[in-house]
């Protein structure tokens, strides 16, 4: 039909109605058809968004025409328990526009190169030279390196072929390797659960080729250090669901509504049951409209209020009266009855280590690991014992490791004493350190002590841990004394109510009420009192501290491993459910061990420079109470000290190539990995090879090619941006301090300038432009979460369920498992002829879970450098390991099972099982490889989907027999059967083609500590307190108390409130901003409500919901004070550097804060800042990196090395900035051409002259 | 058969043919590009003088060569218009809305030639048409000292000659050589008139045709019927 005939028909007759009023027409209709077939498609495919955001959210994909049309929530997750709500539906709205980054102007099409890049290199070829020398030419002309690497973040990328680059970035590697060793190549991605199958790619070629890996779990500061201190865990926490079987919710910096969108339903619909919710959280935050009660606590002083919480917890459950239920749990599941020894100090005595069986003369009749067995005093005999359960039995023997209440020797039945009050000795003075500014330093509390002769024949104090926490927390025993309070309202002792109303802000009887609700709900429901807490507490340089008083209270009322109750601490999306099947594949375990695996933010710390600039010193934070044998250090010192001693690890390990290293003690007469191994502690001992942090900034020392991928690390993640900018990259910076506090450094060499420009290489792979790639020199175009098969898990919920390929990778793209076979092909080409087959000295910490975690006895440190012991690897240094690698057949081995599993079997957490099955499995299901090499014959892991099946048929959490074998391998280790867990899903194999028709639920394993049930939802913790499975720490249980000497060094024996540090970065402002109206307000960072990290942010859909670029919150009064206006141009400044955004200005904040949320970058809408003259920065540009001893400490029990397991954590949340407004009128966006002056000035003017 | 005959003879129905036609075609089959493709949302300075003016002169003088061109000669006569006062309105009219089209569209002009982001944005053809109209108008704009010359003389002949033309070539008589004695100016003007009937179909000039008058008139409330969809 002829739409203008029909609109000629528009004017024949038409009925009307409502006497004229209206008409009916006939006109044509056929237009609403636009809106019909924008719905219309041709299938539905099943994804996900692999966005570190926890939800987890299974997506329909909608496919019209070969493209994308839009998603939308899947609605058929298997069912809950009859008495739960569903999880679904699940998504929210940055899910739901996602698929406008297929098709935007964001999009990677092509392989990407800085263009000066591929000059160089074109020219280098065209010379006749093969890659690896035409690379090798490069670097070796300082004016050529600095052509491509000056010009950093400054644009000039140009197109090239999937051929080309990977043979650049095979050169660089393969050059790097040769010249200065595999481990100055540097693999970074985070989080395995979004999109595991991408992830294991890049680790995989990287384990292959030597290079280490970078955690992120602590980079990210989203590793809650008191867990593995506490527990011996990493993270477990409870499913969203669990928060349904909560009778009192406290939620405390964890969004849930903005940062757990899907799951927020759970903590609303609690509420219709009865249960309370209190709220805590600085600002009015989305969570804090469905609290009964909202406690705004200033910011950073979280610990303060749980330890007066837990100090009316303790003094009304615990000591006025005896609450069974509590008191059962303290006994069986807590350090609480261990005896902790004392040490005479000034006026009385203060805390020292845990009792051990060794301490008695005849080792309590463990001839096992004496020093590892911690001792109670067993109320039924009237004797020291050394329970079953604790770490000693974990290694060397069978059976005891168990939290049964029994004697190790003989296996009596036991009950462990609380409190020698009634029995006591004596009382002892016990001097408890505290560090709020203006109390005293060490508070003497009087304590019921147990006197007792030792094997050495001194006679010595013990008392219980629980009596010791009791005084810790101030209370009045009747014993005497001073420091303890009379009532909640004595503001003067610390830890009374109303001294945390002073500290904190919060109403001295809200926090009492809190305190006496929260135990007596647990105490009436058997621990079903539950704190949802999360990244905004954890995120401060004492973030131990908040998490170690939030787990006091939890322990005390004996809420961890009951369904409904316990931690719930939720960050980024960490619970890789088929862990144990995924991590050979992608640290190559199938071919080589040990991989090189680095923390984090040790690395960067070291690597960006950001120890030249330290501000915090180390001393001002040491306990008067401790020995402080490290007086004087740096926190770099500690740090460099930690790695020589095998505690952390360090990359590169040695200052030397750990190829030539291997050569060298070859030449020098060592056959064997024990003759390397003397040999290189020979050079150790007479200094000729030292740890390379202990000398980052020399050459030898650097980081030379970084590959980043799945990842915004600049852009994000990089605490301390500017120093990424200026150190790493060599890129115009905004850092406005010359630093120099490095120079204090007595283990760290000291070179009086910085080096700039430290890569020599920067590839990010990505399917969106964002800062890391703008920073990069090359840019690979990856497939998008709708182009790619892959897996995808979650903590929030326990099913598995894929990232699917509804569309093809769109224009040049590829997925990252196909990408990195690529990318090894053309390294195998390359090595084969410069490398050939090399042995590789892989230097490794102490690592927990393995019988190495008893490396250290008694919490002693002992420093082989200062001569306290002798250096021998794998007890007092690092274990060297020698692995043989023949470079030229990596691609061989990246396409195919290796032979390793069947030979080796597969692990998890210590415990072992025989793989032979699977593996077979695997050759069936997969095929085998067929092209000729190492790998002939194996099981293939060519394609992506055959991946996702090999990582499922070997994780127990996918595959029932293997939940059988290491159920069975745990079984022997404990002494209990535990096969009932998992006894009805025995048979099952859940495979890629299920999860694509339904997400399935996972099958109990051992990797976890909860179970998956039709009873209770996955909680926490719960194996430990129901199977007496023994948490993974020194005593077995879950600690209140910490007897390492760098934690008694630092205060941090038992939980202690300590403030904020201060950062001084806020001092070091330009006159110009001086001289103005200003404010300083401390930096706050929590999520975005219209991005997940940077993703989204920068989306269309996103930008439109807000102000379409960077803004930052600030309170009314603040705002008035200094003239700012909403919407108005503000720049945040400190000694860091600088950032642009508007300003908010909103009652939703308190004063003396700015709240930036996180992952603002600056691709959108950033102009320049007047301070630094540079683009405006991000939200790190501001901040900086600092390092805490006590997350350092290794080979010692749960304080021991695992891959982002523990380490040092990037915290970020003490900083300050100075806030103004910047006038419109001054606003710069930089739009100008590249002047050969502009690019000579990378540092802002008047910088960088030292 | 001259040029002249090719131009003032032929031309026109080719002109009004690619017109009608076009215009029919475009309205069929490619309705999501009827539309005015405004830029304002780019750019928004100066719009409410540049825009007012040059649509308020431009349709008035629309409306002026409808009124003087199509309407019958007898009519005015009828309704006691002489012809000298008949020219004299139009000059006038011509001379205040041609100038006032003359203002907004340079400014229109500049602003799509030298705004960058209107600029980049827009078509080739937007620049074009528009230069085309401001030719046609300045060129409008020259005939008037020729008819101010032909009014103090008293002589309405060229006038009349025009007219006559236009109706020679709508009643399909088409008689060329009435133009025969017209300022060459007149002829010119002519020439590029007739050449945006011929380029409107292609041009965002459509969005004349869907002038939603229908809205003064209609109904407070429209419903419309079910009916099987194309």
């Amino acid at each position: 039909m002829s739409h203008f005939l029909d609109r000629l028909k528009f004017f024949k007759a038409q009925d009307s109605f409502s006497n004229g009023h209206g008409v009916v027409t006939n006109e044509d209709r056929s237009w609403e058809d636009a809106y019909r077939n924008r719905w219309r498609h041709d299938k539905v495919v099943r994804s996900t968004h692999g966005v570190n955001c926890t939800g987890g959210c299974s997506w329909k994909i909608f496919v019209k025409n070969g493209l994308v049309a839009f998603e939308m929530q899947q609605t058929d997750y298997p069912r809950t328990r009859d008495d739960l709500p569903n999880h679904e539906p699940r998504g929210c709205q940055r899910g739901a526009s996602y698929s406008w980054y297929l098709y935007s102007p964001h999009r990677i099409k092509h392989p990407m190169i800085r263009a000066r890049l591929l000059d160089l290199y074109r020219a280098e070829r065209k010379s006749g030279k093969d890659p690896v020398e035409a690379w090798s030419a490069i670097q070796a002309d300082e004016a050529k390196r600095l052509k491509y690497v000056g010009v950093r973040g400054l644009g000039g990328f140009v197109r090239t072929s999937w051929d080309e680059v990977t043979e650049i970035i095979a050169a660089a590697n393969v050059y790097t390797i040769k010249k200065w060793g595999p481990d100055r190549i540097y693999g970074f991605s985070p989080i395995p659960a979004m999109s595991m199958i991408s992830y294991a790619a890049g680790s995989r070629y990287l384990s292959l080729i030597g290079a280490p890996c970078g955690s992120f779990y602590d980079w990210y500061c989203d590793l809650p250090a008191a867990s593995p201190q506490t527990w011996g865990e990493q993270t477990d926490v409870p499913e969203a669901a669990d928060w349904y079987n909560s009778t009192y919710l406290i939620i405390t910096g964890a969004n849930l509504p903005m940062t757990r969108t899907p799951d927020a339903h759970f903590a609303t619909e609690v509420r219709y049951k009865g249960t309370k919710v209190v709220s805590m959280a600085p600002d009015y935050a989305e969570y804090v409209k469905f609290a009964d009660l909202w406690m705004p606590v200033k910011q950073g002083t979280d610990a303060a209020a749980f330890l007066a919480m837990g100090h009316v917890a303790l003094k009304e459950f615990h000591i006025n009266r005896q609450d069974p239920y509590f008191q059962e749990y303290a006994r069986k599941y807590t350090d609480m009855p261990m005896q902790v020894l004392l040490r005479k100090h000034g006026e009385g005595y203060v805390t020292d280590r845990n009792l051990r069986a060794s301490d008695f003369v005849g080792n309590l009749g463990e001839s096992n690991n004496p020093d590892w067995k911690t001792v109670v005093f067993d109320s039924k005999t009237k004797s020291f014992v050394a329970p079953n359960g604790s770490i000693g039995f974990r290694w060397g023997e069978d059976g005891k490791w168990n939290l049964l209440e029994r004697a190790g020797a003989g296996q009596a039945e036991i009950q462990a004493e609380l409190s020698c009050i009634e029995q006591r000795d004596e009382v002892a003075s016990v001097g408890f350190p505290h560090f709020t500014p203006g109390e005293a330093e060490l508070l003497y509390r009087n304590v019921p002590v147990r006197k007792l002769k030792l094997a050495s024949g001194e006679d010595a104090f013990v008392a219980s841990v629980f009596d010791l926490q009791v005084a810790q927390y101030g209370i009045d025993r009747g014993l005497g004394g001073g420091n303890v309070a009379k009532s909640y309202d004595d503001a003067k002792v610390a830890y009374t109510p109303a001294w945390a109303a002073k500290v904190t802000g919060v109403k001295a009887a809200d926090i009492e009420r809190t305190g006496r609700e929260f135990a007596d709900n647990a105490s009436k429901t058997k621990g079903k009192s539950m704190v949802i807490m999360g990244a905004a507490i954890n995120h401060w340089y004492h973030n131990d501290l908040s998490y170690r008083s939030i787990m006091n209270l939890l322990h005390m009322c004996g809420c961890v491993g009951q369904t409904g109750g316990g931690w719930a601490h939720y960050v980024g999306q960490e619970k890789l459910r088929p862990q144990a099947g995924w991590a050979p594949i992608a640290f190559a375990g199938d071919w080589n061990r040990p991989p090189r695996q680095q923390n984090s933010t040790s690395y960067w710390y070291f690597h960006t420079d950001q120890w030249r600039y330290e501000t915090v010193d180390a001393d001002a934070l040491l306990s008067p109470a401790g020995r402080n044998r490290n007086k004087g250090d740096t926190l770099a010192d500690y740090n460099v000290k930690a790695t020589r001693m095998g505690w952390l690890p360090s990359a590169p390990h040695f200052n030397r190539n750990p190829l030539d290293l291997v050569a060298e003690a070859e030449k020098a007469g060592a056959t064997d990995e024990a003759g390397i191994s003397r040999y290189v502690v020979e050079q150790l001992k007479a200094n000729k090879l030292d740890v390379a942090f202990a000398d980052p900034d020399n050459p030898v020392n650097w980081p030379r090619n970084l590959i980043v991928w799945r990842s915004n690390l600049i852009g994000t993640s990089a605490k301390g941006h500017e120093y990424f900018l200026k150190h790493l990259l060599g890129a115009q910076n905004g850092v406005m301090q010359e630093g120099g506090a490095g120079k204090n450094c007595k283990e760290v060499k000291w070179h009086e300038e910085g080096p700039t420009g430290k890569l020599d290489l920067m590839v990010d792979i990505n399917f969106r432009l964002n800062s890391t790639g703008a920073y990069s020199d090359i840019i690979l175009p990856t497939a998008t979460w709708y182009e790619k098969n892959d897996l995808n898990t979650t903590d929030m919920h326990p099913f598995v369920h894929p990232l699917g390929e509804a569309v093809t990778p769109g224009w040049e793209s590829k997925s990252d498992w196909q990408i990195f076979k690529r990318l090894a092909k053309a390294f195998s080409g390359l090595a084969a002829k410069h490398l050939g087959t090399r042995k590789d000295l892989v230097a490794l910490p102490m690592q927990h879970d393995s019988a190495q975690e008893l490396a250290q006895p008694l919490g002693e440190v002992k420093d082989w450098k200062k001569g306290e012991c002798e250096p021998i690897p794998g007890k007092t240094m690092s274990i060297l390991k020698v692995v043989e690698r023949d470079f030229g057949q990596t691609y061989n081995k990246y396409i195919a099972l290796g032979p390793l599993l069947t030979k080796l079997g597969n692990n998890v957490k210590g415990i072992d099982w025989n793989t032979e099955q699977e593996y077979k499995e695997l050759a069936s299901l997969n095929r085998t490889v067929s092209e000729p090499g190492v790998s002939f014959g194996m099981p293939s892991l060519e394609e992506d989907i055959a991946v996702c099946d090999s990582v499922m048929r070997l994780a127990p959490e996918t595959n029932g027999e293997v939940a059988h074998k290491s159920w069975s391998a745990l079984s022997k280790k404990t002494g209990i059967d535990h096969h009932h867990l998992y006894a009805g899903r025995h048979e099952d194999k859940i495979t890629f083609r299920d999860i694509v028709a339904q997400p399935r639920k996972i099958i109990t394993a051992p990797t976890w500590s909860g179970i998956e049930s039709e009873t209770v939802s996955y909680t926490a913790g719960y194996t430990n307190i129901h199977e007496h499975i023994p948490f993974r720490t020194l005593t077995g249980r879950a600690h209140f108390y910490q007897d390492h000497e760098w934690f008694l060094d630092f205060g941090e024996g038992f939980c202690t409130f300590k403030p904020p540090v201060d950062l001084k970065a806020h001092e070091v402002i330009p006159d110009s901003v001086k001289k103005k109206p200003h404010l300083t307000l401390s930096w706050i960072t929590p999520h975005s409500k219209w991005g997940i990290h940077s993703s989204y942010q920068d989306n269309l859909r996103m930008l439109t919901l807000f102000r379409g670029g960077p803004y930052v919150w600030v309170s009314e009064d603040d705002a008035k004070s200094v003239g700012i206006e909403d919407n108005d141009w503000v720049e945040a400044i400190n000694a860091n550097g600088a950032t642009m955004a508007r300003a908010v200005v909103s009652q939703r904040v308190p004063r003396g804060m700015a709240l930036m949320y996180h992952a603002q970058e600056k691709n959108v809408n950033v102009p320049g800042s007047p301070s630094s003259g540079k683009r405006g920065g991000i939200l790190n540009s501001v901040t900086r990196v600092v390092v805490k001893p006590t997350n350092m400490v290794g080979g010692y029990a749960q304080l021991a090395y695992g891959f982002n397991y523990y380490g040092t954590v990037g915290c970020n949340r003490d900083e300050q900035v100075v806030l103004h407004k910047v006038a419109d009128q001054d606003i710069d966006w930089l739009e100008r051409p590249l002047t050969p002056e502009r690019e000579a000035q990378r540092n802002p003017k008047g910088i960088g002259k030292k | 058969m001259n040029i002249k005959t090719i131009v003032f003879g032929v031309y026109p129905y080719i002109a009004l043919t690619v017109f009608i036609i076009g215009s029919w075609l475009r309205f069929d089959h490619a309705q999501y590009t009827w539309k005015t493709d405004s830029t304002q949302l780019l750019s928004k300075a100066n719009m409410v003088l540049a825009s007012n003016f040059f649509h308020v002169g431009i349709l008035s003088i629309f409306l002026g060569h409808f009124a003087g061109l199509v309407l019958p000669h007898g009519l005015w006569l009828a309704l006691g218009i002489s012809d000298m006062q008949h020219q004299w309105v139009a000059i006038i009219a011509g001379a205040v809305f041609g100038t006032m089209c003359l203002l907004g569209g340079v400014m229109l002009w500049m602003r799509r030639m030298f705004n960058r982001r209107i600029a980049v944005t827009g078509r080739r053809m937007d620049k074009f048409i528009l230069t085309w109209l401001m030719l046609t108008l300045l060129l409008g704009l020259a005939t008037i000292p020729v008819s101010i010359g032909h009014a103090n003389h008293g002589d309405p002949a060229v006038m009349l000659a025009l007219s006559d033309w236009v109706k020679s070539i709508l009643t399909l008589q088409p008689e060329p050589a009435l133009l025969d004695n017209v300022d060459p100016v007149f002829r010119a003007h002519l020439f590029f008139g007739m050449t945006v009937f011929l380029l409107f179909p292609f041009t965002r000039l459509v969005h004349v045709l869907s002038a939603p008058f229908g809205y003064l008139m209609r109904s407070y409330q429209v419903v419309r019927t079910k009916r099987r969809l194309a």
